[in-house]
């Protein structure tokens, strides 16, 4: 223990060595409730089946008549030293995934653990020696930071709760803070009304790094910020996390940002994860049509590619109620691969390449999970009308020869291998891509029928 | 200043300065300033441009750049609401059509605005009204301008929503507008402002409150509506993607000014302005490989009572010291002509300029 501390004491620039015998003594005042520091690459933190819902209550009697599922069901690991981002539009539980983990929400059900401890249902007290490690940056720097404070009040604030008596006194810790995130150490006595919103958010992680977390949860530290401040700051987070060996959880809705920042990447859509990637994998070959879409929703600051607008992919209206989400895979009613199977099976998240988990019954850029149902939903018809061929072609294209060759690894593989199977299905499912309309005759009653059948064999090509 | 900003106009725009121009709209020398306790704040301190119909402009900057209060400029809004108690200062000339707004009667100008010219606006939740349904806020907009009883007034708005892209329109027409998701209501948003067919639409920030997925519906509509209605566009945003999707010129502001203005290619391939730079540098791009750093701009934009002397990006700017006897503090740079239809205003030459960036700024992003 008294190692990393020592390791992150020296590799801040600003420090004297005062601050390194500080942060060892940190340590020891904090009546070690952890056993051990996880080692890069080592899992931080781990989510297994978090869920958070709102309950919806009516009445005199205020009884309950339904709930918002906000969160429903994420499974995730954050390693140490890495940056996970989390993505999606608003109302999709990102930012109430980064209360429960900070726990300033009681999660509903699931478990979280912190460094191998169960931290689900710690209370106030409980917690306390568990905040000195977990600290959150918060969006907007105009409402998180109390006005009748002066920035030494609100950066010496953690020490204060914990506690805690740096090495040669608050004031000086909170200034050398100031300095590490480029402030003025002088503007210790200001107030925040004195600061612009760049600077603002520099107040908000100086005190967020003041007991030196492990883990540092920002939720959409940057969109409050003005394009050139945005770049300080995301400079700013990626250096203090080289030198203090900071791991992130950044929950954003800019793509283009968390793409920057990231080394992992969720993408979430209501209350689920249904893409968890590497940052590399995601961005050159998403799998997730939803990943899909929303990429391509990025506006691209080049003016040269205004004519290949046929390289975007609009969705349908607007996100479903989180109250009474779609059955099946969430996002079956905008998705133009959408199929019987979607509308009855959950998707489960599967690791279909190494760092690549998607939660999808037919991926892009990947074989068809489920290459028997090829029926397209009504949905999914029209969804497909806003999408253009080109595209459909292109992913129909790259899935046929991802699977062509895991067909033929399969047959290198075993001799018995249903080596022949495979690219049957793969030229159905590229021939139904191409001709969505075709296949609309075959319309809802065989839909029904290919239901039952179907699940327990896309059972059986998963389990493959 | 006020001489020097004048000739700047006459350097950016040569133009007649008496006669009525040729332009659909043209802006010239505008100025709006709102006095303070503390000072006088400078939003808008001299900008000209031009717009012709078919085109859209993107007005791109830094918040208090003056980009908005440019638009309600434009909209002549200024003048009707009230500052503390005083009035906004607005000067210089805005030409729509012919006709000088500025000095305009302003019941004329109120007639004009929704039929000629039209905004719509950021935040689409406190532009509506919460009390009206939305069709009796689109019927509003059509009848002020249209001799036309109620109902084919509601035909009209139920043909809007369905052009817009609302479902079943004949029903969410009756709706209120917290019935409405964020994209919805701007899609409203937009319906109302198109009703009255305008000729030149003002879009300031129209897609800032919404997901990515309904901005690219947004942004889409809006470019579908262009053509099919040909109308002027400007479209205000600090969104460099956003403008680049859709604009066919480009403005850059920063501190009340232009200190970039050109046609689209030539600002993100050739940009000739340091703050252009800084601009393009700090924003990460899905459609490059992976940056290893950001470039940002340092420190943070000017207080619009106080500008720097001299040119207003020089405490920001890196090479503030490239040009000669401290002229980058003492004196403002005039936009220029740098090549076809593209000013800048900057003291370094354009040899200085084009080789930082050829050099210096291109090959790190």
């Amino acid at each position: 223990m008294s190692e990393n501390a020592e390791d992150k004491a020296v590799s801040i620039p600003a420090q004297s060595d005062g601050a390194e015998a500080s942060s060892t003594d940190t340590k020891a005042s904090g009546t070690a409730t952890l056993s051990k520091d996880a080692a890069p690459g080592e899992t931080l933190l781990k989510v297994t089946g978090l869920q958070k819902h709102f309950p919806i209550k009516k009445g005199l009697l205020q009884r309950q008549v339904g709930a918002v599922r906000a969160v429903d069901g994420l499974d995730f690991e954050v390693r140490s030293g890495e940056t996970l981002g989390v993505v999606g539009e608003s109302g999709c539980g990102k930012s109430t995934m980064g209360r429960l983990i900070t726990r300033l929400l009681e999660p509903t059900a699931g478990k979280i653990e912190f460094e191998g401890k169960d931290i689900t249902h710690l209370g106030v007290s409980g917690m306390r020696p568990m905040r000195r490690d977990v600290q959150m940056i918060f969006q907007d720097p105009y409402s998180s930071l109390n006005p009748r404070h002066t920035i030494g009040t609100i950066v010496g604030a953690p020490f204060r709760l914990q506690g805690v008596e740096p090495e040669g006194g608050v004031k000086k810790e909170v200034q050398r803070l100031l300095s590490v995130v480029g402030l003025n150490p002088e503007h210790y006595n200001r107030y925040p009304h004195e600061f612009s919103g760049g600077q603002r958010q520099r107040i908000g992680i100086a005190r967020a790094l003041a007991l030196k977390p492990k883990l540092v949860v920002a939720d959409e530290p940057v969109s409050a910020l003005d394009v050139s401040i945005q770049a300080q700051v995301v400079n700013l987070m990626d250096d203090l996390q080289e030198e203090l060996g900071l791991t992130y959880v950044i929950i954003a809705h800019d793509l283009s940002v968390v793409r920057h920042v990231s080394d992992r990447i969720a993408v979430m859509y209501l209350g689920k994860i249904v893409e968890l990637a590497d940052r590399d994998s995601l961005y050159r070959a998403p799998m997730h049509p939803y990943t899909k879409a929303l990429m391509s929703a990025v506006p691209i600051p080049d003016p040269r590619r205004k004519s290949a607008k046929s390289e975007r992919i609009l969705l349908k209206g607007d996100v479903p109620s989180p109250i009474a989400p779609p059955s099946g895979c969430r996002f079956h009613t905008r998705c133009w691969k959408a199929t019987e199977i979607c509308r009855t099976t959950e998707p489960v998240l599967l690791e279909l390449q190494p760092g690549q988990r998607v939660a999808c019954h037919h991926p892009e850029n990947f074989e068809d999970q489920a290459p028997q149902d090829t029926v397209l939903l009504t949905a999914a018809k029209e969804a497909a009308e806003l999408v253009a061929d080109e595209v459909l072609a292109e992913s129909a294209e790259t899935s046929a020869a991802v699977a062509a060759e895991l067909a033929e690894e399969t047959a290198e593989a075993s001799a018995e291998a249903s080596a022949a199977d495979t690219p049957a299905d793969t030229a159905e499912e590229s021939a139904r891509e191409n001709t969505p309309a075709e296949a609309s005759d075959a319309g809802s009653d065989s839909e029904a029928g290919s239901a039952t059948g179907s699940e327990t064999e896309s059972q059986e090509s998963t389990d493959k | 200043m006020t001489e020097l900003s004048k000739t700047g106009a006459a350097v950016g725009e040569p133009t007649d300065a008496s006669s009525a121009p040729t332009s659909f709209l043209e802006v010239r020398d505008l100025k709006v300033h709102f006095p303070t306790d503390d000072g006088l704040v400078k939003s808008v301190d001299g900008l000209s441009f031009k717009l012709e119909k078919g085109k859209t402009l993107g007005i791109v900057g830094e918040s208090g750049s003056g980009k908005s209060v440019t638009s309600l400029g434009i909209m002549g809004l200024h003048t009707a609401g009230q500052y503390g108690k005083r009035k906004a200062q607005i000067s210089g000339e805005i030409w729509l059509n012919g006709t000088e707004l500025l000095s305009a009667d302003p019941d004329h100008v109120r007639r004009m605005r929704g039929r000629e010219m039209a905004m719509i606006f950021q935040d689409p939740l406190s532009a509506l009204h919460p009390y009206y349904t939305i069709g009796a806020q689109i019927v509003e907009a059509y009848r002020i301008h249209h001799d036309v009883d109620k109902k084919t007034a509601k035909r009209r708005a139920v043909e809007m929503l369905d052009r817009v892209g609302i479902p079943q329109p004949d029903k969410r027409v009756d709706s209120y507008p917290h019935e409405f998701s964020g994209g919805m209501r701007q899609r409203a948003m937009i319906a109302m402002s198109l009703v009255n067919n305008p000729e030149l639409l003002i879009a300031d920030e129209p897609t800032t409150a919404l997901d990515v997925t309904v901005q690219a519906q947004i942004l889409d509509l809006i470019r579908d509506l262009q053509k099919e209605f040909g109308s002027a566009v400007i479209i205000i945003t600090h969104d460099l993607g956003v403008v680049a999707e859709l604009a066919d010129d480009i403005l850059v502001m920063y501190g009340g000014r232009c200190v970039e203005r050109g046609p689209a290619e030539k600002v993100f391939y050739e940009p000739r302005h340091p703050y252009t730079w800084g601009l393009l540098g700090s924003m990460p791009r899905l459609d490059r490989d992976q940056q290893e750093r950001l470039i940002p701009v340092k420190g943070s934009p000017p207080s619009l009572i106080n500008i720097p002397s001299g040119c207003a990006f020089n405490p920001r700017c890196p090479y503030a010291d490239v040009p000669k006897d401290n002229l980058t503090r003492t004196v403002r740079p005039e936009l220029t002509e740098v090549a076809d239809k593209h000013w800048a205003a900057c003291h370094m030459s354009q040899e200085q300029r084009e080789r930082i960036w050829t050099e210096e700024i291109a090959p790190k992003l």
